[in-house]
């Protein structure tokens, strides 16, 4: 088992996104879509993911009330994803929650061709370890 | 009878808009006097002075009335345009029907009524106008700066670089101020010292520069130009000249309990000492309230120990008299006082400093010779919160209501420092707002959070208290996260607002500058004239004028520097004619006047008034004199006027208004 | 001033002696910021507030002014140091004096307006119009007035 602080690093890792950039200005839950249906806003996934409190986040319906619409990283004065961030968290989300992994060889009978190409990049992102 | 011109100018549509200048023009040619007027769309041009100019010729006028903006803005404009044609500039008077009439009148019949008016008291006044020549007075080629920080070490050099005389007066024993105890400078890090003390010996060593330390501006008189200043040198106890700065007398000393003031109290020094090692000048200097010679009458062991015979028990105060054309105020800052931010702690545990106090801390010359470690237990703190904002914007009375400008930019360096020297430390930083502008200021504070990882949190701590075990327990909001936060330190660091230094406010009284209600001088004009004070010949440079950083105070000393060599390099100044005069005749020697000059203008002489009368009567310095009119008002026989202002002509105009 | 014959309207004449350092560029500063006072403030120009003598006040009302307005700088920013102390010393005695002849104390007024003022410039003259035209006409010395 990983404590919190580890989760948290796990997910700036996977994400890509480094918090520390954050000015704290709330553009992005400014922008935000789903804002009022969200109990943790955009800028909160941000600052609390850099102090390491991650487990509030997990357990929390706001991971998916985010619409991954991208607003809020199109709009960040400083570029730093806040999405990605949150995409991160479900990502993390998913993989505790355990063994539903894709196989690689599963793939080519699932494809077909009115399947975008971004959801099958995406779907390798989400089921792959 | 005068012989008087009236030009109404348009200003574009700026005036004519709602003032009917036309009627305005054709309103003034009866009154007395009047003998021209016309009207022109901007009487400031080129082509509006030229009308001035040949309508002084034509018509052989003896004065004009220009209506138009501001006297603030053209009376100077036109006063040259009038002595181009050949006329005395002060015949030329100003009625502004712009800002007094155009711009807040939208009704063009009370526009024109009021303008009429405003010509009508400008053409009463001018009636009784005389021509007034300017005298002149010459200048002393030698300038005074008061404060020896990097402003007024600054600014001296750039005088001297000049070729022109400076004396810098600092009141404690050495030169460097501030700056010399600051350990590393932002926003590039490097060390003050190594960046300060060439300067301070540049100083020294430069023949135009003279260095009075440990001395105060006693008394000053005179005017631009001319100031006649007393320094005080206060009684050093080390004879300057015969000291050879070798030290022994500063380890012979025995008393060992004076705080150590360049240190802030951190640590002791001796009774007889030198501030730190890179002091200028190199001498040492006795503390009287610590040394066992003065309190006893014993002791004498740094005497007994000069090889150079320097040291002098009987040294008194000595005063020095010298001219100066021009005086620099450069006297800097403090940190405030905090005993009055009770939630802080800072006077209850010893292990809550202030950002200066930290600066020494963190100094390899410092009390911990730059170990990083707390005073109580002398252990190195692992987890340091720092608190912005202590006292500045602060309008509940016990701080300050101003931005103190440099704690955001020495607290992101004090953080950044810190995690980089100890990485295992944890750095918390509470702000309510970082401000940051300045050449690569943002980025140095970016970087803290960013590479660095200096935990910022907007809000405030509310309260500093101990859990009784040597830790500190700071109490603060985190406004983002909406969560009160308490976090077990090692050390709290507070960004004390900065105020002017105590000396400013009697410096401000003897110079007649203006002063703001905190104590920082006010420049002649807050944008084009920053470096001036609105009393001529004195200037302004560094954190006196209002709180700024090194870059900021090095470039403001540049400029005032170069405001005085512009003065220095005047052989003689042009004074103001608009001053003060006696009428001998009506004079009854009653001394009121020279009570109420505040510029000591006035002076009593015997003068043969009529054949073989002789009267003690008053007598105006027409160089010394600014013109204010106080002794006018005092003067209970009427013997006293003013050039430009006078009785009859401001009768005139109030006669006008009120027709 | 007289009423005006025409609408019957009484518009009050005021005299406003303003220092050249702080209030005049207040005024200045007013204009600037379009910020409109009655028309019938009329302004002079002095070098400091201490530049008024009284014998100006006393003539101003004795020429038909119905209010008249000193200004200068606040306390203690005095371009001359101590003149608006002076100003404000004099005018207190002044003042009381008009009032024991029957001049009404708001008839007369000094206040501090700063260079940076233009607003507080403004709504002074608007406050201080308001009053005198509350006032009415300035009777008292009326039959002083030498036309």
């Amino acid at each position: 088992m990983i404590n919190e602080k580890e989760t948290a690093q796990r997910v700036i890792e996977i994400s890509g996104v480094n918090p520390r950039k954050c000015m704290k200005c709330g553009k992005c839950s400014a922008t935000c879509p789903s804002y009022d249906e969200m109990e943790y806003h955009p800028h909160q996934f941000v600052d609390m993911i850099d102090k390491g409190q991650v487990e509030k986040l997990l357990d929390s319906e706001s991971l998916y009330k985010c619409l991954t619409c991208f607003a809020c990283i199109e709009r960040c004065p400083r570029g730093v994803e806040p999405a990605k961030l949150i995409e991160a968290v479900r990502l993390v989300k998913i993989r505790q929650q355990g063994q539903n992994h894709l196989k690689a060889d599963m793939i080519p009978d699932i494809l077909d061709d009115d399947m975008p190409q971004q959801a099958i990049v995406s779907a390798f992102r989400k089921y792959s370890k | 009878m005068q012989r008087i011109g009236v030009f109404v100018c348009w200003c574009g549509s700026n005036i004519a808009a709602t003032v009917d200048v036309k009627r305005v023009a054709e309103a003034v040619r009866s009154e007395q006097g009047v003998v021209f007027s016309t009207d022109y769309q901007y009487m400031c041009s080129e082509a509006g002075q030229s009308i001035i100019k040949n309508a002084i010729k034509e018509h052989s006028l003896t004065g004009i009335v220009v209506c138009s903006c501001s006297p603030r803005m053209h009376e100077a404009t036109f006063r040259k345009t009038a002595a181009a044609a050949g006329l005395n500039p002060y015949m030329v008077e100003i009625a502004n029907i712009r800002e007094q009439c155009s711009w807040i009148h939208k009704d063009m019949l009370s526009g024109t009524a009021k303008a009429i008016i405003l010509a009508k008291a400008a053409v009463a006044k001018v009636n009784l106008n005389a021509p007034l020549i300017a005298g002149e007075s010459p200048v002393t080629k030698r300038a005074l700066v008061i404060g020896g920080g990097i402003a007024g070490i600054q600014t001296a050099l750039d005088i001297a670089d000049a070729g022109y005389e400076v004396d810098i007066v600092e009141k404690s024993p050495t030169i460097g101020g501030k700056m010399a105890q600051l350990d590393k400078t932002f926003p590039t890090l490097d060390c003050a010292a190594c960046i300060l003390t060439p300067k301070m010996v540049e100083a020294a060593q430069n023949e135009k520069i003279k260095l009075f330390t440990y001395s105060e501006v006693e008394k000053v008189k005179g005017f631009v130009g001319n100031f006649d200043v007393t320094i005080r040198k206060k009684a050093r106890s080390v004879n300057e000249d015969l000291c050879t700065g070798c030290g022994v007398c500063t380890e012979k000393c025995p008393s060992r309990k004076g705080k150590n003031e360049f240190n802030l109290g951190l640590n002791t020094r001796g009774a007889i000492y030198i501030p730190f090692a890179q002091a200028i000048p190199n001498v040492p200097v006795i503390d009287r309230t610590q040394c066992i010679k003065f309190k006893t009458g014993k002791c004498g062991l740094c005497q007994m120990n000069c090889a150079a015979k320097a040291i002098d028990f009987s040294q008194q105060d000595e005063f020095v008299e010298r001219n100066y054309g021009a005086i620099v105020v450069a006297t800097g800052f403090n940190p405030i006082k905090l005993d009055k931010f009770e939630e802080f702690g800072y006077s209850m545990y010893p292990d809550v400093i202030t950002s200066l106090e930290l600066e020494r801390i963190m100094n390899a010359a410092g009390p911990t010779k730059g170990h990083f470690e707390r005073p109580s237990d002398h252990t190195q703190p692992k987890k340091i919160v720092f608190v912005q904002c202590v006292g500045s914007r602060d309008t509940s009375g016990c701080g300050k209501e101003y931005c103190s400008k440099i704690c955001c930019m020495y607290t992101a360096k004090h953080a950044m420092l810190l995690r980089e020297k100890y990485p295992d430390t944890e750095v918390y930083v509470f702000y309510i707002d970082v401000r940051t502008p300045g050449k690569n200021f943002d980025e140095f504070y970016r970087r803290a959070v960013e590479q660095y990882g200096v935990h910022y949190i907007k809000g405030m701590v509310g309260k500093v208290t101990d859990d009784g075990k040597g830790q500190l327990v700071v109490q603060a909001s985190d406004l983002i996260a909406n969560e009160q936060l308490k976090i077990k330190a090692d050390m709290v660091v507070l960004a004390a607002a900065i105020e002017p230094d105590p000396t400013a406010r009697s410096l401000g009284t003897m110079l007649t500058a203006s002063m703001d209600t905190n104590d920082f001088f006010t420049e002649a004009h807050p944008k084009l004239r920053p470096v001036e004070s609105p009393t001529a010949g004195v200037f302004l440079s560094g954190v006196c004028q209002g709180p700024k950083d090194i870059p900021e105070t090095v470039s403001q000393a540049g400029a005032a520097a170069a405001k005085v060599i512009g003065l220095l390099a005047k052989d003689k100044l042009t004074c103001n004619p608009c001053v003060a005069n006696s009428d001998t005749l009506v004079c009854n020697g009653c001394r009121q006047c020279e009570k109420v000059c505040p510029y000591g203008a006035i002076s009593y002489e015997d003068k043969e008034v009529l054949r073989g009368d002789i009267r003690n009567v008053a007598v105006v310095n027409p160089a010394v004199c600014q013109g204010c009119g106080a002794c006018t008002v005092t003067c209970p026989s009427g013997a006293m006027d003013l050039k430009g202002f006078t009785s009859r002509q401001i009768m005139a105009e109030v006669d006008a208004i009120c027709r | 001033m007289p009423i005006n014959e025409e609408n019957k309207e009484f518009t009050p004449l005021i005299v406003a002696f303003c220092c050249n350092w702080c209030s005049y560029a207040g005024a200045d500063l007013a204009g600037t910021g379009r910020l409109a006072y009655p028309a019938n403030v009329k302004i002079v120009r002095v070098p400091c507030s201490c530049r008024v003598n009284p014998t100006f006040i006393l003539r101003a009302f004795q020429r038909g002014a119905d209010g008249v307005i000193i200004c200068g700088c606040h306390p203690g920013d005095c371009h001359y140091t101590s003149g608006n102390y002076f100003a404000r010393r004099r005018m207190t005695l002044l003042f009381s004096m008009l009032d024991y002849l029957g001049i009404e104390r708001d008839r007369t007024r000094v206040e501090w307006v700063s260079a940076a003022e233009g607003a507080k410039f403004a709504a002074t003259m608007n406050d201080f119009a308001a009053k005198i035209h509350e006032l009415g006409e300035n009777k008292r010395l009326g039959d002083l007035r030498c036309k």
